[in-house]
């Protein structure tokens, strides 16, 4: 606890590089694999090539995909660029399935009614497909988000910030609370960054609380999403 | 573009296929650790998500804890075990295979319970009146129709472990990861995409051989069923209610077990 006290302004500022090298590929991969997960439902043609191609992708080992990425990109291998990509790569790769899975799971009664009562395709997108597969979306940006946070922490092996720079740096010292310091932060940011997830939801989808369906789906989708 | 290549004359290269450091050793080793573990996590996990799934309770707990475990930053608990116990050092195998075993466990436990879980209410009701004991329930009906989903989660767990296993390099344990952590302080980019390519063609051979077992474990049964009807419609027919008892959606899983 003292070390902690003694450093508390180097693990703050871990902490921040640490949120911000996360929140970006949470939220990158998000929106990219919406669309891309939409057009995999629509059509069954790009079902099976988005959905083979987010599989081999999940596949390659993300220590890997780290330090291959500057021979990949043409970066340097200390840029930050690196872990930014290769984690929105597998937040889009884990993403894709899972918003493929919450457009399926809309009823083909519903969407087929919005069009009926004259609803152009991209208004009944953003009006009705969308907020209707929005607790099975939910559910799959959980998972991302927490996998996202702990897979920064890799970062540390190559030189990048983070709170991943504890574990390392503990292990050289030969000094666990250190290595406990970074354990117990990474943990934390996940439950918080799960806990706003499930705030934000509350607040743009309400009647997923009440809707068992919708409940069900959910619990589903992440069920599969850790099984994945 | 270059340096893939400088990358496959590296693994090309004969020098680089025989002694402690050659590539048929450092497969070895990865493919020993990658099995100790899924066979540790195996027994402990896929044995729990069965009792999970055939009585229905601490389901969600377990769903937590799954969630919760993943959290848990790998890199972190390796090193952190390493050296908080005497032996961690000295035998980096123990500190690596808990962590990795801990990896393991959602995948297995997902993949397990949700497996059981997804067998028709139906079945299990017409097993039991038909005077099956509880323990035949599990391992005649239960068991065989949830395989395929039991061993995608097995796939999984697979995958990350030999992701993983990478790490193991860092405390000094052999393995794939041994290319990247050695040649990673010395600047040696080209042994590091070596290491990189190995695991993730190791990675991607293990996918399909366990994809392959995936598809030859659906039972006769449920693979007339899916032949008689086309996987396009049982989808879309996802959220009729079809049934009174249980959900139209875990049919639909049913049909689908490779998602």
């Amino acid at each position: 606890m003292t070390w902690v006290l003694a450093n508390l302004e180097q693990i703050w500022g871990l902490t921040v590089d640490h949120i911000l090298l996360s929140i970006l590929p949470i939220i990158g991969g998000f929106v990219l694999a919406v669309p891309i997960g939409w057009l995999a439902h629509r059509y069954s043609l790009s079902r099976g090539i988005l959905l083979t191609v987010c599989g081999l992708l999940y596949t390659i080992p993300s220590l890997a995909l780290i330090v291959a990425m500057p021979t990949v990109l043409g970066t340097q291998i200390l840029n930050p660029a690196n872990l930014i990509v290769t984690l929105t790569i597998y937040a889009i790769a884990l993403m894709v399935r899972t918003a493929t899975d919450a457009f399926d799971a809309v009823s083909k009664d519903v969407a087929q009614s919005a069009t009926a009562v004259g609803f152009g395709g991209w208004r009944r997108f953003w009006q009705v497909e969308l907020p209707l597969a929005g607790p099975v979306l939910l559910a799959g940006l959980r998972v991302v988000s927490t996998s996202t946070v702990s897979l920064v922490t890799l970062g540390a092996l190559v030189g990048m910030s983070g709170l991943g720079y504890l574990f390392t740096d503990g292990y050289q010292r030969n000094f666990p609370t250190e290595i406990l310091t970074g354990i117990v932060g990474t943990v934390l940011i996940a439950v918080v960054f799960d806990a706003l997830l499930v705030l934000i939801g509350r607040m743009l989808l309400p009647w997923a609380r009440v809707d068992a369906a919708a409940r069900r789906d959910a619990r589903s989708a992440r069920t599969k999403a850790v099984a994945a | 573009m270059n340096a893939f290549l400088e990358a496959f004359a590296w693994i090309a290269d004969p020098a680089h296929w025989s002694g402690p450091d050659g590539i048929p050793t450092r497969v070895a080793e990865h493919l020993g650790y990658t099995g100790l573990t899924v066979l540790i996590a195996v027994l402990i996990a896929v044995t729990l998500g069965l009792y999970i799934g055939h009585t229905g309770r601490w389901r969600g707990i377990s769903i937590g804890a799954t969630g919760a475990l993943r959290a848990l930053p790998t890199l972190g608990l390796l090193t952190y075990l390493a050296i908080a116990f005497g032996f961690g050092i000295r035998l980096a195998l123990i500190p690596t295979v808990i962590v990795l075993v801990v990896l393991a466990i959602p995948p297995l436990l997902a993949g397990a319970y949700s497996g059981i879980e997804s067998v028709d209410p139906r079945t299990v009701d017409a097993a039991r009146s038909m005077g099956m004991t509880e323990w035949q329930i599990l391992w005649k009906v239960e068991v065989p129709l949830a395989l395929p989903l039991i061993i995608g989660g097995i796939r999984s767990a697979v995958l990350q472990v030999v992701a993983t296993a990478t790490v193991a390099a860092y405390i000094s344990l052999g393995g794939l990861g041994r290319y990247i952590i050695d040649a990673l302080p010395v600047r040696d980019y080209t042994k590091v995409l070596v290491g990189a390519l190995l695991v993730t063609l190791l990675a991607l051979v293990l996918e399909g051989i366990l994809i392959l077992i995936q598809r030859l474990t659906v039972p006769a049964g449920v693979r007339a069923i899916r032949t008689a009807a086309p996987l396009r419609t049982s989808r879309k027919s996802t959220r009729v209610p079809v049934a009174p008892t249980g959900t139209s959606g875990q049919m639909a899983k049913q049909h689908t077990p490779t998602q």
